[in-house]
């Protein structure tokens, strides 16, 4: 369809119609103030000339620089075959199907994508996405409240600080009690989320590996929780499940995840994606949609969207969520990348992180002026304490080539000399070691 | 399927029927048949505390998911939890084998606030 704007003789036309001789007077109800100024665009600008803008604008961004950010969103390699895929039309152009059944394939991915969460999580069900790891959390929050109907919600001190802004932030207006728990020696403090734990408590949302990068077999939480009839949310970071105990195997109520990792750029962060997995006892009080597998009247296999009853096109206001826009895209990206890499390239994946970053800890463990946190196991990511700021340290790495991980300080008050370093597949031996060296000098220099 | 004139009825479409210390709820004919096929039922935990008129169940059907509210105050002594199993009896049998649950402790001013089968059918027939 194209688009062909009205001529000025058409507008006159229809004003003429309405009785008056202006578009303005069409907003005269609205006083003067209130209505948006004249805008002051400057004159159009040819092809060329807007590429050119654009691109130097694209220019001024530090992506070259060797990435050791993590905090919860990682530098992983995508293979192209995820872009092609994502990249199709039959997918592209007609993310949100609005007559669901008609579009099968959609509906196809979208449950081989949530197969491949369940797998992944070990739960028994999965939802076609939330929007990210973030929202994941504050959905299964309200999830957890809504299924034991108590107020009170632990967290712990390892839960991603991004993640825990998103939280407060979104029930700011509720009536919820929030108890956060810091961490000890890098780890859940067991005493003290044990003590919070009471009549009132919902439910204990846990991360594994947490912020610092910390492993961490919460299972004794989850015994401990269920005696009392306390759910366990776990936000768990995907790529690690490949060797790591999934939420199902500890026990969880409810997974979720930022699942970014899987098949999608970092792109300044978004779009995400937000994973969240159940057991079968929960899955009327989740949120979001849910594609199941059924036969026709003719016993031929058929994709549709099931329990829509929990939706708010048919419950309204009682609704599981009112967000019902997926990120079915996205979620399109992380069934292509984990079809690709399959059960054992998805391990294959882990242990290239995991032991990167293992090597990575023992040339910045042999510096000098850098100590490394080392009270507990960690995956693919650990905190280092440096003789000075870690933000200063930062930018001096840049002008090195190095981003080269993320200053502490920014989101806990007292460690500002602290910084997470996170080292993924695509890091190589080279580039670690020239990453030791260049902070070696760095920190030379200042002493 | 007529109405029984042993219990009273709300106006959000629950029946009522003293037994002994207990009043036992379920939903109309009426409400059953509205709804359609009933493939699930959330029932109360028991020893919950209930208000009248509070929503405390939830009945899906193949149209549309409906809140169950407490006809009278009191707690939840019992839930029939064979219709977790069997959501279609709520459908065969609603004045029957699909009663959903028992409140104990409430008030009998509650239950004379209800209104009889012949207001029920004048009521459900208005709503039509």
């Amino acid at each position: 369809m194209s688009y062909v704007s009205n001529t000025p003789a058409q507008q006159r036309e229809m004003l003429a119609a309405c009785g008056i001789t202006s578009v303005d007077s069409l907003f005269a109800d609205i006083p003067e103030a209130l209505r948006a100024p004249k805008s002051k665009l400057p004159r159009g600008k040819s092809e060329l000339e807007v590429t050119s803008l654009l691109s130097g604008l694209a220019s001024r961004n530090f992506s070259h620089l060797i990435n050791f950010i993590g905090g919860g969103f990682y530098d992983h390699f995508i293979p192209a075959v995820v872009d092609a895929m994502a990249g199709r039309s039959e997918f592209y152009t007609s993310y949100t199907p609005y007559q669901p059944e008609l579009s099968q394939g959609t509906l196809q991915a979208m449950y081989e994508y949530q197969s491949h969460i369940c797998r992944l999580t070990s739960m028994d069900v999965a939802n076609a996405s939330l929007y990210d790891g973030g929202t994941a959390l504050y959905e299964a929050c309200q999830m957890a409240i809504r299924a034991t109907e108590r107020p009170k919600i632990i967290v712990d001190g390892g839960v991603n600080p991004i993640y825990r802004k998103m939280l407060y932030c979104y029930t700011a207006n509720l009536s919820i009690d929030f108890h956060e728990v810091p961490v000890s020696h890098g780890q859940s403090d067991r005493t003290k989320v044990f003590d919070a734990l009471d009549r009132n408590t919902a439910a204990v949302i846990l991360q594994n590996p947490n912020f610092f990068g910390v492993i961490d077999d919460q299972s004794d939480i989850v015994q401990r929780c269920h005696s009392l009839g306390i759910l366990v949310i776990q936000s768990v970071y995907p790529i690690a499940m490949a060797l790591l105990k999934s939420p199902g195997e500890i026990g969880a109520d409810i997974a979720t995840g930022e699942g970014q990792s899987l098949g999608l750029p970092l792109s300044f962060g978004g779009p995400y994606l937000g994973f969240m997995a159940t057991t079968k006892n929960l899955v009327r009080k989740m949120p979001g949609r849910l594609v199941g597998r059924t036969v026709d009247g003719k016993g031929r296999q058929g994709f549709v969207l099931t329990l829509q009853a929990r939706e708010q096109h048919i419950r309204r206001e009682k609704a599981t969520s009112n967000i019902c826009t997926n990120e079915a895209l996205c979620a399109l990206r992380a069934h292509t990348y984990l079809s690709l890499l399959g059960k054992q390239g998805l391990k294959d994946v882990a242990r290239l992180c995991l032991n990167k970053a293992h090597y990575a800890k023992e040339r910045l463990k042999a510096l000098p002026d850098v100590k490394v946190m080392e009270s507990s196991p960690t995956f693919n990511e650990f905190t280092v304490r440096l003789p000075i700021d870690a933000a200063e340290v930062a930018g001096r790495m840049i002008e090195h080539g190095f981003a080269p991980g993320f200053p502490l300080g920014r989101y806990y008050p007292g460690m500002d000399d602290y910084l997470l370093v996170a080292v993924t597949e695509k890091r190589t031996k080279y580039e670690i070691g020239a990453f030791a060296e260049a902070l070696e000098y760095v920190l030379g220099r200042n002493g | 399927m007529p109405t029984p004139s042993d219990r009273k009825y709300a106006k959000t479409h629950e029946w009522v029927k003293i037994d002994g210390t207990t009043a036992v709820v379920g939903i109309s004919d009426h409400a059953q048949s509205s709804l359609g096929d009933i493939t699930f039922i959330e029932l109360p935990a028991v020893g919950k505390k209930v208000t009248k008129g509070q929503s405390c169940s939830v009945i899906e059907s193949v149209k549309a998911a409906s809140d169950i509210y407490a006809p009278v105050s009191g707690e939840i002594s019992e839930v029939n939890s064979e219709l977790t199993q069997k959501p279609e009896t709520i459908n065969k049998e609603p004045y029957g084998a699909a009663w959903l649950f028992k409140i104990k402790g409430y008030n009998d001013s509650d239950i004379s606030d209800l209104m009889d089968s012949a207001a029920y059918d004048a009521f459900a027939e208005s709503e039509k």
